[in-house]
């Protein structure tokens, strides 16, 4: 396993278009739930246990086993009940996928795979582990809306990056969590849900301007 | 306490639905309520002793046959309490298997999650192509003025073989940022409501925190979330009227 390989990986600066979207921050702030940086730190927790978990666990399910890949798709499809949010991930996946076989020999993956899955066979190409890509899951789970929360409410950016400093243990033990399942039958994974980013992406997606995808 | 109740029903033939078996113990007890014309049975739940309490066990099967209608209602909130000290979390697991033809709609009061509970449900539904059912969910934060005790929830919704939706949802002290942002925002209730087979209705948005999501198969959810529950059911409750005045699928 290569470190630096896992910080390409890992890296905003990927150019897979994901800081195109807010990991449903965005909705969140016009809801006025989101106005302060202890706002932000709630909402990163949330979506750390909930959408960040699930995504490490398929993340890490993908990595071991990049020939179920279908399946593993499949089993994100029943547990992202909103139509914006699966355009959202699918959106991603193809734009990593791209960015992946620049970098990569990919096996097949499907032309427009969940994040996730893309995510989990991008690293197993990359000769990264189950573990390395829950991390980089869970990671991206948290780093793109801590950005987005940046930008859209103008905080101060020491003060939200000190809340991803402080979620790293969480998202460590996270990731040990899910890459310790990445063997279990799909409907046994993780499907931890988050109601308000579901209703959020929704409303969101019925906005004529917008700053972020989703 | 450790309980078991299984409720199987049956197209009769002509038309309408019979119960060939219906039996329950405290807490879960079944009463057949409501009229004996029309082509539904509707079964109430009808709680026999106070819980569930850390340290119970129960659990809940339900059958339909093919062509059958069964609704399964409760006469009052279902209120997880801590009970015991050092006791493993109580838990109620429900299965139900729908055949092809068959409608059952689970319209449950809510759950209510008192202060330091330690509840688990989990719920396993099968339906059969053809076959349909409406599955509601309420929750409930904590009583008035109280935090919340710990929910874990964990659903499965197949349809034809395939998983059609796979949630958990968990609340509490032990679910880090459950009332953060991203998950229920500081709200007090959710409710969710998964239909699926024939006759869905357009996808929409309900008001304020509520939306009905078409599913990426033969289904769809609604979720709502409120300050409390008189909000989730101003959402979720059309939906299940509307419902009820669908034919039985072909």
């Amino acid at each position: 396993m290569s470190l630096a390989t896992l910080l390409v990986l890992a890296d905003g600066r990927l150019p897979s278009g994901g800081h195109a979207h807010s990991g449903g921050l965005e909705a969140a702030v016009a809801a006025g739930r989101v106005r302060e940086v202890r706002d932000v730190g709630g909402f990163l927790r949330g979506r750390l246990q909930t959408t960040g978990f699930v995504s490490a666990a398929f993340a890490a399910s993908a990595c071991a086993r990049t020939g179920a890949f279908m399946d593993l798709d499949r089993g994100l499809d029943a547990r992202t009940p909103s139509p914006a949010l699966r355009r959202a991930s699918r959106a991603q996946g193809r734009a990593l996928v791209r960015a992946g076989r620049a970098m990569w020999a990919l096996p097949d993956v499907g032309r427009e795979p969940h994040h996730p899955v893309a995510l989990g066979v991008l690293a197993a190409a990359a000769g990264l582990g189950p573990l390395e890509a829950a991390v980089a899951a869970a990671h991206g789970a948290v780093s793109g809306p801590a950005s987005a929360a940046v930008r859209l409410l103008g905080l101060d950016p020491y003060a939200v990056h000190s809340l991803l400093a402080g979620l790293a243990p969480e998202i460590d033990r996270i990731a040990a969590d899910a890459a310790a399942r990445a063997d279990d039958p799909v409907d046994a994974l993780p499907a931890a849900g988050a109601p308000l980013l579901d209703i959020g992406a929704e409303l969101h997606a019925t906005w004529e301007v917008r700053l972020f995808a989703s | 306490m450790r309980a078991g109740a299984r409720i199987v029903a049956e197209a009769d033939g002509r038309g309408g639905t019979r119960l060939a078996v219906l039996r329950g113990e405290s807490p879960l007890l079944l009463r057949r309520t409501g009229p004996r014309t029309g082509g539904d049975v509707t079964v109430h739940l009808v709680g026999g002793a106070a819980g569930p309490l850390r340290g119970d066990d129960l659990r809940l099967d339900l059958e339909a046959g093919p062509g059958a209608r069964l609704t399964v209602r409760s006469v009052a909130a279902q209120l997880a309490l801590p009970g015991r000290p050092g006791a493993p979390a109580s838990r109620l697991e429900i299965r139900a298997v729908v055949a092809a033809g068959a409608t059952v709609r689970w319209l449950p009061e809510p759950l209510i999650a008192a202060a330091g509970c330690d509840h688990r449900a989990v719920t396993r539904v099968e339906v059969e192509a053809g076959g349909a059912v409406l599955w509601r969910d309420d929750l409930v934060c904590g009583r008035h003025d109280e935090p919340s005790g710990d929910v874990h929830t964990d659903l499965i919704i197949r349809y034809a073989g395939s998983t059609l939706h796979r949630h958990e949802l968990a609340v509490g002290p032990r679910a880090p940022g459950w009332s953060g942002a991203a998950v229920l925002g500081g709200a007090r209730a959710v409710g969710s409501l998964v239909l699926a087979g024939p006759d869905l209705p357009e996808a929409a948005l309900l008001g304020g925190d509520a939306a009905l999501m078409t599913l990426a198969g033969p289904g769809m959810l609604a979720t709502a979330v409120g300050q409390d529950i008189r909000q989730v059911r101003a959402a979720l409750d059309p939906l299940c009227v509307e419902r009820q005045r669908l034919p039985a699928p072909a």
